[in-house]
């Protein structure tokens, strides 16, 4: 991948987060720690690599995403926003009472949504009925879905799992937003899913482990995924939750607390100065 | 007229249909034996996919398909269906109004020798609770394909019922006109009304021709979509006949008894009884023995519309 393309969607991935954090504090409410996480692969699925068209978002030969930890909203909705599906301006109605913008994302309102979660476990397997439609209409759209870590947890996701090796679902390719953290600490104290790789690899998918916060590396797995047939592919990201504001990172606290008006602009201006960064590395 | 299961009719429904309606896809939990979806399988096998023992797989796959286009029909038992899956079908169905039916079969104690883990009494109950859900428990097997089509045409999510038990004909296809929410004047009468639902229309038909021994005319209401409930039919039933017995093969907390005597406890209120499974769990036996012990007969309509009157005002 181009170094300058790279940058780019770093850039785009801090837009991301800056917006993340707005729905959150805008709402006093929200999830910051695992939409931070995510940032860096939404930019790059919908920035670089997914067919999808704001103008026409239920284009039926699109490629699909489902955010299967749906409570990472404010990432999505971000992404959706900087990429045109709706107004970034409409970001700060988060989860008001007379806005689309639900809490956990609402494909019935939210343009660019491909399904409602929010529920954990579910929305991966709901990838897998769009990923099985897709083979049953011989089409070529692509299906994603970011799981959390703790999510593992959830037996859903393992029947998910089953299903997608089963059916050589091969146009599906998940994410692990691998942060090691959960609401009640780290993922190997509460309820240990590790070793992840392997899990999966036993569930008969193609594992690919790479670094959450490299886009070159995150695109070299979703080709890579691509070209891998019979059997769907699970790209494990080793991430940092809370990445891009120096308070939130590594935090099992900042799951789902919406920082103050303090820390927000701490927040914002530790993203804009790493955006600046970017800048003039051009 | 013979009898058939409205399994059965179930299964040769989706058959019948998959021919018409080219995005139909069935699955099934390892089930499709014994609730029938192996005869769509048989037809189509390109459409039909087994999820395996995993129903919260098997139900939120099909909410991934049916926004893709698809018209998806989900079939475990009711208990597994309805039960297990519950919070799936609530928030990855309900919630975003997919194009889901829910074909749940080996509803009710008929279900038999398999005994209480299996005997799904609670089902109509949970589903009416979810918003946009539409509830169908057909009678008979004419009634079952009816109900087939009619959630075909109907866009989004449905709970059809089905039983295991072999049950009359009651409805002929050449003539019966099924229609989603509305309930069915069987008999007409003045002195009660008996407003049932599946397998207990045929026990409510012959409930009226044992009360009729008695002097008593009693009007019988086949009432096979719950949810969106016939509220017409019901109000006028109670203010011509002031007395009103429900009959349903499931617990009377919840399902077609509470739907009925929500509709008429606001609108229209009279003396009520209401016949089910009382609040209990059910057993190992044959099902005509159990249906007869739990009080799901004709005898035990009968017997509780000569209560109901005795408090007519």
């Amino acid at each position: 991948m181009d170094k300058n393309r790279v940058r780019e969607l770093k850039i785009m991935a801090n837009k991301i987060r800056k917006d993340a954090l707005t729905a959150v504090y805008s709402a006093s409410s929200g999830h910051p720690g695992g939409s931070l996480s995510i940032a860096d692969v939404l930019s790059v699925l919908y920035f670089e690599v997914m067919n999808v068209d704001p103008k026409n978002p239920k284009k039926e030969d699109r490629d699909r995403f489902v955010l299967s930890k749906g409570h990472c909203s404010p990432a999505l909705y971000a992404t959706l926003a900087e990429r045109g599906f709706f107004p970034v301006a409409d970001i700060a109605t988060f989860r008001k009472a007379d806005s689309y913008l639900q809490g956990h994302p609402d494909m019935k309102g939210v343009p660019g949504v491909d399904m409602s979660t929010g529920s954990l476990g579910q929305g991966i397997c709901a990838a897998n009925g769009m990923a099985l439609a897709g083979k049953i209409d011989n089409k070529d759209y692509r299906v994603y879905s970011i799981l959390g870590d703790g999510e593992l947890e959830e037996g859903q996701v393992w029947e998910a799992a089953m299903f997608a090796a089963h059916y050589k679902l091969d146009n599906l390719t998940a994410f692990v937003d691998f942060n090691g953290l959960q609401i009640d600490g780290d993922i190997d104290k509460v309820m240990s899913p590790l070793p992840i790789d392997e899990k999966f690899k036993a569930f008969n998918w193609h594992v690919i482990v790479t670094d959450a916060h490299d886009p070159e590396k995150l695109y070299d797995a979703i080709c890579e995924a691509k070209a891998t047939k019979g059997k769907p592919t699970v790209i494990i990201m080793k991430s940092v939750k809370g990445k891009g504001v120096s308070f939130m990172e590594n935090q099992a606290g900042w799951h789902g607390n919406a920082p103050n008006e303090e820390q927000y602009n701490q927040a914002i201006s530790e993203l804009d100065a790493q955006i600046k960064e970017l800048e003039v590395e051009a | 007229m013979g009898k058939i299961a409205t399994r059965e009719a179930y299964g040769l429904a989706l058959a019948e249909f998959g021919e018409t309606y080219k995005d139909l896809i069935v699955l099934d939990a390892d089930l499709s034996k014994s609730t029938k979806t192996d005869t769509f399988k048989k037809k189509f096998p390109e459409r039909f996919f087994n999820a395996g023992i995993a129903e919260a797989s098997m139900i939120t796959t099909a909410a991934g398909l049916a926004t893709c286009g698809k018209t998806v029909f989900a079939s475990s038992f009711a208990m597994f269906a309805a039960g297990r899956a519950f919070e799936q079908i609530r928030n990855s169905i309900g919630y975003p109004n997919l194009n889901v039916k829910i074909g749940a079969t080996h509803a009710g104690i008929s279900v038999g020798e398999d005994g209480a883990s299996h005997q799904c009494l609670e089902d109509i109950g949970i589903m009416r609770t979810i918003p946009n859900m539409v509830i169908i428990n057909p009678a008979d097997a004419t009634e079952s394909i009816l109900a087939v089509e009619a959630a075909i045409k109907h866009h989004g999510p449905v709970y059809l019922r089905f039983g295991r038990l072999a049950v009359p004909e009651i409805f002929d296809r050449a003539t019966y006109k099924f229609e989603l929410g509305k309930g069915v004047e069987l008999e007409a009468g003045t002195d009660a009304t008996i407003v049932a639902t599946g397998l207990m229309v045929p026990e409510a038909l012959e409930a009226k021709k044992i009360l009729a021994e008695s002097g008593i005319n009693a009007r019988v209401i086949n009432i096979h979509t719950i949810k969106p409930i016939d509220k017409d039919i019901l109000i006028k039933a109670a203010s011509e006949t002031g007395a009103i017995v429900t009959a349903e093969e499931h617990n009377n907390i919840g399902g077609l008894g509470s739907a009925v005597a929500e509709v008429l406890a606001e609108n229209c209120p009279v003396p009520m009884r209401r016949v089910g499974t009382q609040d209990k769990f059910g057993k190992s036996g044959k099902p005509a023995i159990l249906l007869e012990e739990y009080g799901l007969t004709a005898k035990n309509i009968a017997k509780q519309v000569e209560e109901v009157i005795k408090l007519k005002k």
